[in-house]
């Protein structure tokens, strides 16, 4: 039993090929073990019979040359999934279940795959902590009472605890880069436009893009090939040529061109970081990369830009939730108070925050000096990349300027959380690929990641490059299992 | 610049959120310190760079406006917080 859930996605896939063992052991295997593990509050909801029952039919009668055969996955709760709870981590949405299936989790199915249930992550994925979900903190493995990172907290969490072989996650501003390199996991978001955003619960639709979150960079391209394509029910779905991203993994990067921004070099950064983000040059040249210093001069006001277009878009987005046709409802003398009394009792701190900020910068009289003003500082933070991409083929920075926290270290000050993304939310601004993959650890053992950045649609150089480095960095969490009851 | 206690119960307003006067307030110091945060952007000039609206730059695919899914209304109406069957319901509008 404990074989199976040590093994990764691409390993476990062959053994179910191989015959050697069946999607009915690993499907219980995971399951057995989340029931033991329910202390880090992973899972918002869990579909274990069903999944047990898939898992049987498929080995009676499963299609064996599918790229995730009778695998058991569990998935963030961000994604709509047909006939089972979708809450997006909200009081708001606490009852609803939708009546169709998100793209990305459509293709998982048809490849084979199986729903283990809905993983825990931030309201409406508005956090770097998953400490505003309405279903509670999740705990991540790597310590006791340390935050997993955020939005998709469950999802690293439950990746890095073993109780999934591999996951997706969704990335607005580093909700899936910043909680993989807190949890020692691999976690990619996609060029804008790859994978689907249909049935996937809106937050910012100019940034938002689902990817995979998995033990390793292998792992990681073969989720990838079956989540990306072109859907027709996504307005903004780029119809590009896409790789065959595992099969033509390789690990050769001589001479590719790798860019060191001098603007990621910031203040009060630990010293364990920027020695991790030099050991990361060292090896990368030692795999015979080009190392070119650039310049990305308005890195630094990339955050506050996206303090306005994030929240802007979400307003509108979250809109809709008004107690009328779906989800959570409260009473009021009449319609008016029904919806305020209504959004009022559903959402949680942070998004009424973020709802406010957004209405604000889009009302009348300072919509020019806030929301257009960040849309041309956002077309800089793109030119800043595009003038970059001139002279190198990647850029590699930390994944975060910091290691996790405890549990309630910065939930006093919104803007102390809002800098833990200020690395990943640059690639979001300017929809470019992105990776995170675990590079070292702290002080405390807690991991830390280096971020790899590619040009737009490029995710096979960012997959070749990382796996390169993966293989040297040889990185290992060794989690003690302390959680299992 | 910094956001009054007025001003935040007219974007509460606006946000069709109802807010008491201690949340009032505990709002106008988030707001405040999130916006000392963002008024950094002030110092860019920004006179001559076009706004970015979206990364997909390409103007939207055109369809056919046709009806792909029907009979659907049983599904629609399963999540409404209304026992009604037949229509969403809110309250009562007109006197």
């Amino acid at each position: 039993m404990s074989d199976i859930i040590n093994l990764t996605l691409s390993a476990l896939i062959d053994k179910i090929k191989n015959k050697e063992l069946s999607s009915l052991e690993i499907t219980k295997a995971y399951i057995t073990r989340a029931e033991k593990s329910k202390d880090l509050n992973t899972y918002i909801t869990t579909d274990f019979d069903n999944a047990i029952e898939k898992a049987k039919k498929f080995d009676e009668k499963g299609n064996f040359d599918y790229k995730l055969p009778g695998v058991p996955l569990a998935i963030k709760d961000l994604f709509c999934t047909n006939n089972l709870k979708t809450t997006a981590g909200s009081k708001i949405l606490s009852n609803f279940i939708p009546s169709y299936e998100s793209t990305v989790t459509q293709h998982l199915w048809d490849e084979g795959a199986i729903l283990l249930g809905k993983l825990n992550c931030d309201e409406f994925a508005m956090g770097s902590s998953n400490e505003t979900s309405f279903f509670g903190n999740v705990e991540s493995p790597v310590g006791k009472k340390v935050v997993p990172g955020g939005s998709s907290g469950g999802s690293a969490s439950a990746l890095a605890a073993k109780l999934t072989p591999a996951t997706i996650g969704t990335d607005t501003g580093g909700s899936i880069r910043q909680p993989a390199s807190f949890t020692g996991t691999v976690g990619l978001k996609p060029t804008y436009g790859s994978c689907s955003r249909y049935g996937i619960v809106a937050f910012a639709s100019s940034l938002d893009q689902a990817g995979p979150m998995t033990q390793d960079v292998s792992d990681a391209a073969l989720m990838l090939d079956v989540i990306s394509k072109y859907d027709t029910k996504d307005s903004t779905s780029v119809n590009f040529r896409r790789g065959d991203y595992f099969k033509s993994l390789s690990s050769n990067i001589k001479g590719k061109k790798i860019g060191i921004p001098k603007e990621y070099r910031v203040d009060g950064m630990p010293k364990e970081i920027e020695s991790l983000w030099q050991d990361g040059i060292t090896l990368l040249k030692k795999l015979g990369a080009k190392i070119i210093d650039i310049s990305l001069p308005h890195t630094k006001y990339a955050l506050p830009a996206y303090y306005i277009v994030a929240p802007a878009e979400a307003s509108s987005n979250l809109a809709r939730y008004d107690g009328v046709k779906y989800g959570y409802r409260s009473e009021g003398e009449n319609l008016i108070s029904m919806y305020e009394n209504t959004r009022s009792e559903g959402f949680g701190d942070e998004v009424k925050r973020r709802i406010m900020i957004g209405t604000y910068v889009l009302s009348s009289g300072y919509y020019d000096a806030y929301y257009l003003k960040a849309q041309k500082i956002r077309r800089l933070i793109k030119n800043d990349f595009d003038e970059a991409y001139k002279s190198v083929d990647a850029i590699l920075t930390p994944s975060t300027p910091n290691s996790a926290f405890k549990i309630g270290d910065k939930t006093d000050d919104p803007v102390s959380m809002y800098l833990n993304d200020i690395f990943t939310v640059p690639v979001n601004l300017s929809g470019l690929p992105a990776i995170s993959i675990p590079a070292g650890k702290d002080k405390n053992n807690y991991p830390l990641g280096l971020q790899i950045i590619g040009k737009a649609f490029e995710e096979q150089n960012l997959l070749d490059i990382s796996h390169s480095m993966e293989k040297e960095l040889s990185f290992k969490n060794n989690l003690q299992d302390w959680w299992i009851k | 610049m910094s956001i009054d206690l007025k001003t935040i119960k007219h974007i509460a307003k606006l946000s069709r959120i109802s807010i008491d006067d201690k949340k009032a307030k505990e709002l106008e110091e988030d707001l405040n310190s999130i916006f000392e945060f963002i008024e950094a952007l002030n110092k860019v000039d920004t006179k001559k760079v076009d706004p970015l609206t979206s990364i997909a730059e390409t103007s939207l695919k055109l369809r056919g406006d046709e009806v792909k899914t029907k009979n659907i209304r049983e599904q629609i109406l399963k999540n409404s917080p209304d026992e009604n069957k037949d229509f969403f319901v809110v309250p009562k509008v007109v006197e």
